[in-house]
């Protein structure tokens, strides 16, 4: 292992997010910030929805948040990357074993969704307020959660930037990211699909649920979740397995 | 000065060859089978032994198998088969070791468009670990002799293909690698550009680094290798100096003859002329003949071709190249 090359590939990323910061900023932040406003504010503002969905729906706008950043920041450059302008040869080529490469951006993920989790709590909350009841219990937990929700996102964002086809790109919004979000208890919490026992099982395969449900169980405690240490095993597992599968797709494409 | 080998090198892709490798392999059959597993072999045996300190050429066509060798010696592309060093180190042992020793120039830019010109230096030779204060210098210095200062703090997206080209040589420098691969250097490049090429490549070796270069290119072989080897369908077809490589063609000249008809007996008959080595019928109105002598040889072949009742349609004459050594070897052009 090669830290001064590590290093220098994780400076690489940090330079070039800083300088696109502003359209980072815009494209992590905005359409969470709208959908906070709109079902947060308007809907219950107007009584369509109840004040106490406020807080019921923010743990999930995190978990969104922070799983798409952290899968665009590595999926997208790696997409491009690998089939069109071939940057990242000039990595493949650093005196570093390839996998690290892909750890690289891995943790580069990891830190741009753990910062965009961070970032979007307050401003869900300054747009919310007032009437958002967060209770964070144990920070222990919340830790381990958030980590492991980037940890997530970055190893999903690796495993499927080595996966699909440039030309493919809208498909995996619409096959894959789509119906992740709409099924990954983010607008409700898991119990609330109680009265369809089919589907309450079938979702338990949608890593975003454990995401949402363990922000739920860790900021908001006072509404219906999964159990910690559920959440926590499977987000392990989740961990684990995109890591194992995006390494392997990475050196596919690295190495022909 | 480091040495590079490599001994019986196979490689077989089961789909069509990856942009590491170029991109390009000539399909068997023409045709994407649904079958998928096509299986494309792009090199058969290649072995090779390029000493310490030496500018050697891949020459060949395209599809012969030349950059999956440099992808195989550079980490990208791993052989089915058969062995590489760089040094005393086995390309895919030690892979990282490999990488420090060398410096890599693709056939198609691949620079980072996320950085500038002077950034993409900088970073490059972060990932080698090298200080900051090296780093600077030899930026500056990579960036002055390749005459991108005044382009140096902006973005490389918009720089032209010839830009792009020396930035890729520069960075490539940037480590000061012990051997340098570059492939098809001066593709694209306009004649300026690739005499000042020509010119670093000649001073870098002068530092006692080896250079590994490929290309179709003739005139670049003729001017840069001190040896080449010519490769076709994935193995070395003949090896040597340029000189060497040029005088095994029988008699050095070549004439490409058509003829409107072509008698049976002409063949042996050009055959008895003074001067004529080795005649070939190229195909059913062609021929081609190797000789000592070029032009003096024409009115002799046309009367001889008069007398058989064959008339001479077309005359090509071309002197000692290494081109007429790859069609000799080959039967093909190769521009083919």
């Amino acid at each position: 292992m090669n830290w001064k090359t590590f290093g220098a590939m994780l400076a690489r990323d940090a330079h070039v997010a800083r300088r696109n910061a502003i359209q980072l900023f815009l494209q992590t932040f905005l359409q969470p910030l709208l959908f906070v406003f709109i079902f947060g504010r308007v809907m219950v503002g107007s009584g369509y929805l109840p004040p106490q969905y406020k807080s019921l729906l923010l743990p999930g706008i995190i978990a969104i948040c922070m799983v798409f950043t952290g899968i665009w920041a590595v999926a997208m450059p790696l997409i491009a990357e690998f089939q069109w302008t071939r940057e990242i040869e000039d990595r493949l080529l650093a005196p570093i074993g390839v996998g690290w490469v892909a750890i690289e951006k891995v943790i580069a993920g990891m830190l741009q969704a753990l910062i965009a989790g961070l970032v979007v709590i307050p401003l869900a909350w300054l747009v919310l307020r007032p009437g958002v009841e967060i209770n964070i219990g144990s920070p222990w937990s919340f830790a381990a959660i958030i980590l492991l929700v980037a940890t997530f996102s970055a190893c999903g964002g690796l495993a499927l930037g080595c996966t699909i086809n440039q030309q493919h790109i809208g498909l995996m919004f619409g096959m894959v990211i789509t119906p992740m979000i709409f099924f990954g208890c983010t607008y409700y919490p898991w119990s609330a699909l109680k009265s369809f026992p089919f589907l309450q099982k079938a979702v338990l395969i949608n890593p975003l649920v454990y995401a949402s449900e363990g922000m739920r169980a860790t900021l908001v405690p006072q509404f219906p979740h999964l159990s910690i240490a559920a959440v926590l095993g499977a987000l392990v597992c989740f961990d684990v397995l995109l890591l194992v599968v995006g390494l392997r797709q990475f050196e596919k494409k690295a190495v022909s | 000065m480091v040495g590079v080998r490599t001994q019986d090198l196979h490689k077989v892709y089961s789909s069509s060859p990856p942009a590491a490798a170029g991109g390009f392999a000539p399909r068997p059959d023409g045709k994407k089978g649904k079958q998928a597993k096509v299986q494309i072999p792009a090199l058969d045996g290649l072995s090779l032994e390029i000493l310490p300190g030496e500018i050697f050429g891949l020459l060949g066509p395209n599809g012969a198998g030349k950059s999956t060798t440099v992808g195989v010696l550079t980490t990208r592309v791993r052989p089915s088969s058969g062995q590489a060093w760089v040094g005393e180190h086995d390309v895919w042992q030690e892979p990282a070791l490999v990488k420090r020793l060398i410096g890599v120039v693709p056939q198609r830019p691949n620079l980072d468009f996320s950085l500038t010109a002077r950034e993409i230096l900088i970073f490059h030779a972060a990932y080698f670990g090298i200080g900051s204060k090296q780093r600077d210098e030899r930026a500056d210095a990579l960036l002055e002799k390749f005459k991108l200062t005044e382009r140096s703090n902006q973005m490389v997206r918009g720089f032209s293909g010839g830009m792009m080209q020396r930035l890729s040589i520069a960075r490539a420098m940037m480590h000061d690698p012990q051997v340098l691969f570059l492939d098809e250097p001066s593709a694209g490049l306009d004649p300026q550009t690739r005499i000042l090429l020509w010119e670093i490549i000649r001073e870098y070796h002068q530092a006692g680094k080896t250079v590994l270069l490929t290309t179709h290119n003739m005139e670049e072989a003729d001017a840069l290798c001190q040896r080449l080897a010519i490769v076709d369908h994935g193995h070395v077809i003949a090896l040597g100096t340029p000189k060497e490589l040029k005088a095994s063609i029988p008699g050095g000249f070549l004439l490409r003859l058509r003829f409107g008809r072509q008698p049976e007996d002409l063949i042996e008959r050009l055959q008895g002329l003074a001067g004529v080595r080795e005649v070939r019928a190229a195909d059913t109105t062609g021929m081609d003949i190797y000789a000592d002598r070029g032009g003096s040889l024409i009115p002799e072949i046309a009367s001889l071709a008069a007398n058989s009742g064959a008339e001479l349609s077309d005359v090509h004459i071309s002197e000692p190249s290494l081109e007429n050594l790859f069609l000799h070897h080959t039967g093909r052009s190769l521009r083919d």
